[in-house]
């Protein structure tokens, strides 16, 4: 009776951690778009979709802690996280220049941020959306039966 | 059941949890205790976002002030191709990209502000080519001022850019063929264009941009004050503002 106790509290904190993840990443997203000013890409675009209904979804599913909110939230942070790669591969020159999408007013040719040299804002998406499949899939694992 | 505390509404959720996991699994664990934590979360985010924007907002304005002052030796652009009389006394300086869709829709904006105000605006071009290839778009302008010509080969460079730029790639052959059409003598262009104080030039426009923190194009300045923010707008309000200053 205590083990899956247990493993249900880990499994609320994994999901828990991925809720902050995609707040933080929500907010950032929203502070680069309207407080920068920065106009935001297509493929932004496409990340935000999948990533702004998890910080409503999640906390549905953390009270009372349905540990199935998993399987609802997964689909949309596997998506969000190949589109992130997309666009870091793009940004990387590992795909060709002509089939990258561009807003009218932002030049191509730049990153738009960029600290320490190599952190960008298609890295930082890239990176949110690799660490909420992870904490999912450890949260998934941890509360089956 | 007691209900002591009254900060807790959703009280009456409680029992929904109870078959899933039951509040006394682990102490320190329980939903009321999640629920402060995801509350305090909550909190904690959003505050650290509103407090970032104003932060942000402050500094904008800090440093634009800043800047203001900071600007001039780099604005101070004797050498730039230049429209209006010296004695203008509201100097707009433009730095641009020929090949920047954005540049070629300020374009005739700008030309009306100028028409709105002769006499009183003097504008200065700077050329920064951030789109990949552009540089031999900006040879050729800076070249065709020898021949005179620079304001006919900026407006059919801005007219044709569709035809020249190619998903943000410049084709260097579709210029020649824009600037072939314009009665110029493309020998001389060509001579032109590779001679060292185009180069110098050019690295300077580049240096002062990098200077000023132009990293987008267009981008202006008004007496040395920069757009408070992006947009065609706050373009005609600047000029506006310093129109005032100047010509009370």
């Amino acid at each position: 009776m205590n083990r899956p106790e247990a493993a249900l509290d880990t499994a609320w904190t994994l999901v828990f951690g991925c809720w902050l993840i995609a707040s933080a990443a929500t907010l950032g997203a929203l502070f680069f778009s309207e407080i920068m000013q920065l106009p935001p890409c297509v493929l932004c675009w496409y990340q935000r979709i999948f990533m702004f209904p998890l910080v409503l979804l999640l906390p549905v599913g953390l009270f009372p802690f349905d540990a199935r909110v998993v399987r609802y939230a997964l689909p949309l942070t596997a998506v969000g996280w190949l589109v992130a790669l997309f666009q870091v591969l793009l940004v990387a020159g590992l795909i060709p220049q002509d089939l990258r999408p561009c807003t009218q007013g932002v030049p191509c040719s730049e990153v738009q941020i960029q600290w320490l040299g190599f952190i960008d804002i298609p890295m930082l998406s890239f990176v949110a959306f690799s660490i909420m499949n992870t904490l999912l899939l450890a949260a998934y694992f941890r509360s089956r039966p | 059941m007691s209900r002591k505390s009254k900060r807790n509404p959703s009280d009456l959720t409680r029992p929904a949890a109870a078959p899933v996991a039951p509040p006394q699994a682990a102490p320190g664990a329980g939903p009321k205790n999640r629920r402060n934590l995801f509350i305090a979360a909550a909190v904690a985010l959003l505050s650290i976002f509103v407090a970032a924007a104003f932060y942000y907002r402050g500094e904008q304005a800090r440093s634009a002030q800043l800047a203001t002052a900071k600007n001039l030796p780099a604005l101070a652009s004797e050498q730039s191709p230049s429209f209006g009389p010296a004695s203008a006394k509201v100097h707009l300086v433009e730095f641009f990209d020929p090949a920047c869709e954005t540049c070629a829709a300020f374009f005739p904006h700008v030309k009306k502000l100028m028409a709105a105000h002769p006499d009183r605006i003097r504008l200065s071009l700077r050329h920064v080519p951030f789109h990949p290839g552009s540089e031999v778009a900006v040879r050729a302008l800076e070249a065709s001022r020898q021949q005179g010509k620079y304001q006919q080969v900026l407006e059919a460079l801005y007219a044709s850019q569709g035809s020249w730029v190619i998903q943000h790639q410049v084709q260097a052959d579709r210029v020649w063929a824009v600037l072939g059409g314009l009665g110029l003598d493309l020998d001389k262009l060509r001579a032109d264009m590779n001679a060292p104080e185009v180069g110098q030039r050019l690295t300077r426009d580049m240096q002062d941009a990098r200077l000023l923190g132009v990293t987008k194009t267009p981008e202006f300045f008004a007496n040395g004050r920069p757009m408070p923010s992006f947009g065609l707008e706050q373009l005609q309000t600047l000029v506006g503002e310093e129109l005032r200053r100047a010509y009370p």
